[in-house]
């Protein structure tokens, strides 16, 4: 029978939790990695039994775990060499190189680029910090991208052994420019097109959206359109605010994003945008997801403001518009409607690919809530995990 | 051999449940131990120091009979208490927020 498992990543270790397809008893595993910051947990389409996670600390720096059983067991990859040193005392140790992330400032594959803007408009040096998300290749369980802090995008082509940077997108031209937002200056969406393995779309807080035509060789800035009355030339090619991007994977020309301010929407691959907040009450938020059988049904969660990260009037509601933008229906069957000031952060919201539609959410205040029929009711999971930040959905 | 003190999730990443010990050639140094640590417990690498610059990381720091020595040079002398393995090397997450 058909499997829902839903991979949750929260600010102390990582959650699994499981259902049939009915999606109404679910079991909770974990938490893995206690006491971590789990960024994001993401399986391999082609393996689902294979799931990538970014474990990371602001004490301790980054560690890649990688799980060969659904999430049971979890490893460093890289561990199946001989210890570095001792080899009669105990099994193969991982060597630690699956957590470097080192960037390239060679002539031979990119601009060297060593620094971009700071807050207060003097270059910074370019420096790692975590791994915000996870997307592993479509049809290689080997072949994963890793979007960090600062942004960057990574790639590993041996299971997540070695990480490499695709150095093209930092040094297209515009790197020097990029500044942070709140967060930090992260590359958190990353959104492989199924109908050309060429193409890659990401978005980086706070450059923007890019695109590359050529597998990741070279890249270009997809934000014409977006304005943005934070930044000093409201329609500048680089400097918004995008906190996620989504498509339906039978159409991937067409793309939804929500920015700071602002849910777009473009139907020529991000060459251009036009805004689809239509009729929210804010049309500021973090995550955006398509209805996995209806391409233009998308999800949103509007958030007060950029200075008050919580629900309008204390009410969590889902939006949903079926009609591609701009009409915009609350969701409330379920959720609660008063007293209600969590926030859903930009990965923590993920749909499955049964008919209807689930729909899964994570908040900061620890609570995972699902929909199993496209958004109409709504049942928590689990309510006192710890804050989360990341929420991912596998149908098996 | 000289030991060393690991924090909690130091401790759990290395699968080690005490301290540690290390054989450490030549002079004992901070970077020597360090050095040692890491080519013992290669999972650690990144995890005290910076994968790419090396430097300690902001949030790590080091105890030497109880006293702070995170900001002497990395590579001065420690004393001959470390050294002969009478006491441990701490290496410590800083108490801060979370």
């Amino acid at each position: 029978m058909t499997g829902i498992r839903v991979l949750v990543g929260t600010k102390k270790g990582a959650f699994i939790l499981t259902a049939d397809g009915k999606r109404d008893k679910w079991s909770v595993a974990g938490p893995h990695f206690a006491g971590w910051e789990i960024y994001h947990m993401n399986g391999s389409p082609a393996d689902p039994d294979r799931i990538f996670a970014s474990q990371t600390s602001s004490w301790f720096g980054q560690i890649i775990q990688r799980s060969s059983d659904g999430g049971n067991t979890w490893e460093q990859p890289g561990s199946d060499g001989a210890p570095a040193s001792d080899p009669t005392d105990g099994p193969p140790m991982p060597k630690g190189e699956s957590n470097k992330f080192a960037y390239d400032t060679s002539e031979k594959t990119g601009k060297p680029l060593t620094t971009h803007q700071w807050y207060d408009g003097t270059q910074n040096p370019w420096e790692f910090a975590r791994v915000w998300h996870l997307e592993p290749s479509l049809d290689d369980p080997d072949t994963c991208y890793a979007g960090v802090e600062d942004a960057a995008l990574f790639r590993t082509t041996d299971g997540g052994k070695c990480w490499h940077e695709l150095a093209g997108l930092r040094g297209h031209g515009s790197g020097p420019s990029w500044m942070p937002g709140a967060g930090g200056m992260c590359l958190h969406t990353i959104l492989l097109d199924p109908k050309d393995p060429k193409r890659i779309f990401v978005a980086i807080s706070a450059a923007g959206s890019f695109r590359t035509d050529d597998g990741g060789k070279t890249w270009k800035p997809i934000n014409k359109g977006l304005k943005s009355q934070y930044i000093p030339d409201p329609e500048a090619e680089i400097g918004h605010c995008v906190h996620r991007i989504a498509f339906h994977p039978s159409n991937p020309q067409t793309l939804f994003m929500q920015k700071h301010w602002d849910v777009m929407r473009s139907d020529d691959g991000g060459a251009s945008w036009h805004e689809i907040s239509g009729d929210l009450p804010t049309d500021f938020g973090f995550p955006i997801a398509v209805n996995a059988n209806e391409p233009e049904t998308i999800y949103v969660v509007p958030i007060k403001s950029d200075s008050e990260h919580y629900p309008p009037e204390g009410k969590l509601r889902v939006y949903r518009s079926k009609t591609g933008g701009n009409e915009w229906q609350p969701l409330t069957n379920g959720l609660p409607q008063q007293d209600c000031y969590v926030n859903v952060l930009r990965d923590a919201m993920a749909v499955d690919a049964l008919d209807p539609c689930g729909i899964y959410f994570g908040t900061t205040g620890g609570q995972v809530y699902a929909s199993a029929d496209g958004g109409d009711r709504w049942m928590p999971i689990v309510r006192d995990l710890p804050s989360v930040l990341s929420v991912e959905v596998q149908t098996l | 051999m000289i030991r060393v003190e690991l924090p909690y999730h130091l401790r759990h990443l290395a699968g080690v449940t005490g301290e540690v010990t290390l054989a450490v050639n030549g002079s004992v140094t901070r970077e020597a131990i360090l050095d040692a640590l890491e080519a013992r417990y290669p999972m650690l690498r990144g995890t005290i120091r910076d994968h790419v610059t090396r430097k300690r990381r902001p949030l790590v720091r080091f105890f030497v009979l109880n006293e702070d020595v995170t900001h002497e040079p990395p590579d001065a002398a420690l004393p001959e208490a470390i050294a002969s393995g009478a006491e441990p090397f701490r290496i410590i997450g800083a108490i801060a927020g979370g």
